[in-house]
Order: structure tokens, then sequence, then C-alpha cells
């Protein structure tokens, strides 16, 4: 079985305030996401994308549809542990998911949870600390770190579960540049290094550019989908979406109108000035 | 200046008494609170006394900090030793003066009730400064154990404790940001009488309750994705385990509460 999550024709509604409309966040999605990738989904505020990251792990459950994590079905409740235990979330604000005043503590929340064996969550905290990079920090009080470091420590609380996918939801939106490279290199890492599949939510392009695949939420339903290259050069439909795209497929669609003969899927920064490098070349020859 | 509230007071140390189980430390606390109360002269008190005066020199926690701590309450001990002194009635009265008497069990009783009063907090002291609050949290948890049986829902208060004490410096941010932030739109909290700055405050806990909540919200829906689902089945990464010289603290309190309980027996 390669799937990791799969939902089918899923729905998802907000109730309504009083008098109005149930809000329709998510209006018929059906996605695949394979074991092992590293998947990344874009969209604007309001187009569903947060509410569909909590639909992996039963946070919220499907008002129509389904959802399935491993063959799992999401709205079977004796299955919620199971479910939770593999696929981890993150949120955005890192004051809010940190429950104890010391980092090990914190850490080990999720396997004490779980019933784990007392050395056995030793073990388990100490290689998911040494895994973040914050293992100088075992017995510190969280709320003295900087908010890339927090994210981290609830990161290696989310790895302690042992889990085969992780969701990032927002994960990096209130944090400083450094906070989120710090971040991203992680979960880069955890993804090549442990196949654990990576969901990551966000409405920073740039953060795309390294993924498997590109999902873009429009509305409550899925956009586009595709490889980075695939989705960011299509510069007019995300901005009629209301998405900006990568600074550097930006300067390549720029150039390309004022008539530079440069292709628009050099997506990371050394690419896109090669690219630009060697069309330049092209034209001093002619 | 928020910031330097501290709350739960607790000195890091590495003494034995740093070392001993919370447990432990509670239930001496609870020997030591009976035996204030068994307590009738001098001996008495005195022993106890001793002990904390030991206990203190051992925990290395200044004195200072400790008699710190008598200081909000200063005023309840005035007024206990003040009302004990001009209302006992007694054999004999040592000062007259109009309606204003003092009797011999007056002075009595004042000077022991206030003795009693400073040991009762300085010795419950002594424990928050050398037990870090979270272990506090969980040796209560552990003591009260057995009251699941009668449904307490023991697990559930630790929880919320903890958490409690976890948010804390938290919160306190959080206010010191949004009283900036109401400071910088002109708010005055300084000046005006009492009710002004009670109605000053409106404008800071408003905000803070609403992101108290939005916080709570956040934070349950983060503990149920770590797949926390109540105390059942719960294992901890941490185990008390009481050690010898816990059973040896535990057999010393045992014993002096004995010894001033039959010191209370002959009345001194």
């Amino acid at each position: 079985m390669n799937e990791m999550i799969e939902t089918e024709s899923l729905r998802f509604a907000y109730p309504a305030d009083e008098g109005g409309q149930p809000v329709f966040a998510l209006r018929g999605v059906d996605l695949t996401i394979e074991k092992g990738s590293f998947v990344v989904v874009l969209g604007h505020n309001g187009s569903g994308k947060s509410t569909l990251a909590k639909t992996f792990n039963a946070v919220l459950l499907p008002a129509g549809g389904k959802v399935y994590v491993k063959g799992m079905d999401t709205l079977d409740e004796s299955l919620l542990l199971a479910i939770r235990q593999r696929v981890g979330m993150v949120f955005q604000n890192p004051d809010n998911q940190i429950v104890a005043n010391v980092v090990e503590e914190d850490v080990a929340f999720a396997p004490e949870n779980l019933g784990v064996p007392t050395e056995e969550i030793r073990k388990r905290v100490d290689d998911a600390l040494r895994t973040v990079g914050m293992y100088d920090f075992v017995r510190h009080a969280p709320h003295l770190l900087s908010g890339g470091q927090k994210q981290r420590i609830a990161i290696a609380g989310v790895l302690a579960m042992e889990p085969e996918c992780i969701v990032l939801d927002e994960a990096t939106a209130m944090l400083d540049p450094v906070g989120r490279r710090e971040v991203l290199s992680t979960v880069h890492r955890l993804n090549r290094e442990k196949g654990i599949t990576v969901v990551l939510i966000t409405h920073h392009m740039n953060e795309a550019e390294e993924a498997d695949r590109v999902v873009v939420m429009d509305d409550g339903k899925i956009a586009m989908d595709g490889t980075p290259a695939e989705v960011f050069t299509q510069v007019a439909d995300l901005r009629h979406m209301g998405l900006t795209v990568p600074d550097t497929v930006d300067l390549l669609d720029r150039l390309r109108r004022d008539g530079v003969d440069v292709p628009l899927d050099a997506l990371t920064v050394e690419a896109c000035a090669d690219v630009i490098a060697e069309a330049f070349d092209n034209m001093r020859q002619v | 200046m928020l910031k330097d509230i501290t709350l739960g007071q607790y000195f890091p140390g590495d003494t034995p008494a740093h070392r001993l189980d919370p447990r432990t430390k509670i239930l001496l606390v609870l020997f030591y609170i009976i035996a204030l109360f068994c307590a009738k002269g001098a001996a008495g008190y005195g022993v106890l006394a001793l002990t904390l005066a030991v206990c203190v020199r051992i925990s290395k926690v200044g004195l200072r900090a400790l008699v710190r701590g008598l200081k909000p309450v200063l005023f309840i001990i005035i007024f206990t030793g003040l009302l004990n002194l001009f209302f006992t009635p007694g054999t004999r009265n040592l000062v007259e003066w109009g309606p204003v008497r003092i009797s011999d069990a007056g002075v009595h009783n004042a000077v022991f009730m206030v003795l009693r009063i400073m040991l009762l907090i300085m010795g419950t002291f002594l424990m928050t400064y050398t037990t870090s609050p979270i272990s506090l949290t969980d040796g209560l948890e552990r003591l009260l154990n057995g009251l699941k049986k009668l449904h307490v829902p023991v697990h559930e208060l630790a929880m919320m404790m903890s958490i409690a004490l976890r948010f804390i410096p938290t919160l306190i941010e959080e206010t010191d940001k949004i009283m900036s932030a109401q400071k910088a739109r002109g708010a005055d909290f300084e000046s005006g009488n009492l009710i002004q700055k009670a109605r000053a405050l409106i404008p800071i806990l408003v905000p803070l309750f609403i992101s108290a909540f939005r916080r709570a919200d956040e934070l349950a829906t983060a503990m149920e994705c770590r797949c926390y689902h109540g105390g059942e089945g719960r294992t901890k990464l941490h185990v008390l385990k009481y050690q010898g010289r816990d059973y040896a603290a535990l057999a010393m309190g045992a014993v002096i509460l004995a010894g001033v309980i039959a010191l209370g027996r002959f009345g001194i």
C-alpha cells in the first residue's frame, strides 16, 4: 500500500452564525498523498487549506465523503488514536502547543499518552531532540526559547510518537526568516533521511520550491496539482487566484515579457541565476 | 515590571532538602502542621523552631527569603497577636487601664499564637522554596492517587495545575504587551483614585481573556493531536521513587511529631 492519506470527494462546512448559511470550506476534494513524499499545499486565506489539513488526523471529521489514513477511515472512532499516532500535526502558534514547563517533559507528552514504558520514553525523547538539533536544551523552560526553537520542540514532540506523516499547518507563519529556515531544513531532513511523509500548508510560495508536489487550493477545491515547475509556470492563473509566484519565477516572467528568452521553471535562486546568465551570454553572441 | 513576579517561589539547588521526593516533603509539612497544633508549651515550640532552623540550614535557603515570605501575612499575625493579648481572660491582670486589660494568659496565648503562625508559614514556604512547582504537582497527584477510587478527578486536577503553571509566564508576557499597546494609545494606569484605576484595567482584561480562551482552544486541539485522552493508561517520563533518604526523613519527622505530642501531654 503506497497511499499515506487519501480523500474521496471530501466536503466540510463550518456551522453557520445565527440565521446565516453554513460556510463550506471544502467542496469535494479528491487527493492522494503518497508515502514518503513532500507535498506543499498552497492557497490564500479562506481557500480551505487549513481545514483540509485538520481532516488528515481526525481533528475535523468530513461532513461528506471520506478521509483514509493508511486505509483507516477517520470516521471510525475506535481508530482515532491509531490515526493520530501516525499523522502528527504542528500548528501555527508555537506557544499554544507546548504543554509542559520543561522541554523534555513536553516532548514526552505524546508517548506518555500512548502508554509507552518509561525507558522507551526516555530513548524517544532523546532521539527526537537530537533529530531536530535541540538536545542541548533538554532541561530548559520552553518559554525562554526563540520561535524557531519552539517550533522544533513541537516537531520533536510529534516525532516522539514515531509518526509516518507530519502535517505542518502554517507552522512557519509566525516565525522570522531565520526560524523559518530552521524549521524547513528540519522537515526536509526528516523527509529525506527518515522517509517521513511531509504535508506543508503555507502561503509562502518560496517554501514550495523544493517540494515533490504542489497542490493549490482555491475556494474549497483543488485548483492545481503538480510538480513545483508545472504549477509555478502558470503565472497568470496563480495571480488570478490572488497568489503571488516565487520571486525567481516573477523575475523570469518579467524578463520574458521584455523579450528575453528564458525558461520559467528555474525555481531555485541558483538555477534562476544560471538561466539568466546563459540567456544574456546568448544575446551577446548574437 | 510584571516579569518580576515569581509564582511558586522556587529556589533551584542541589541540597538534601531539594533532593527529597516531593511526596516526602508534603508529608513532612503535614507532620509539622499537626505537631504545631499539638504543641502546648515552650519545650514543644522550642523543638519545632529548632527543627525548622536545622531544615533551613540544610536547604541553604536564606533566612531573609523565608522572613520575606511572612510580609504579606504580617497584618494577620499582628491582628491575631493583639486579639489574643487583649481578649483572653486570665487569673491575674498584668495591666488594667480603663476597659483595656492584659492578663497573664493573654500574654502567653499571644506569644504562642504568633509563634505558631510564623512557624507554620515558614515551614510551608520552605517546601515551596525547595520543590519545583512541577514536582510538587506530580507529588500531589501521586499522594492523592487513592482518591481516584472515590471518583475524585486527581489526574485532571494535576494536569490543570501544571498547564496553569506553564502558561503563567506566557500570559504575563501578553499582559505586558497589551499594557504597552494601550499606553501607546494614551491609556493611563497610574493616576486617579482606586475606582478609576480599576476601570483602567478593563481594556487590559478584555483582550487578555479573549486571547486566553483562544489559546486554551488551540492548546486543547494540540493536546488531542498528541493522543491525549485523559489519565487512563498514561505512563510517565519521570517516575517518582522513594529512596533511603526519604524513609529516613519520614522516620525522623514521625519521631519529632510523637515527641512534641508527648511534651504537649505534660503541658510543656
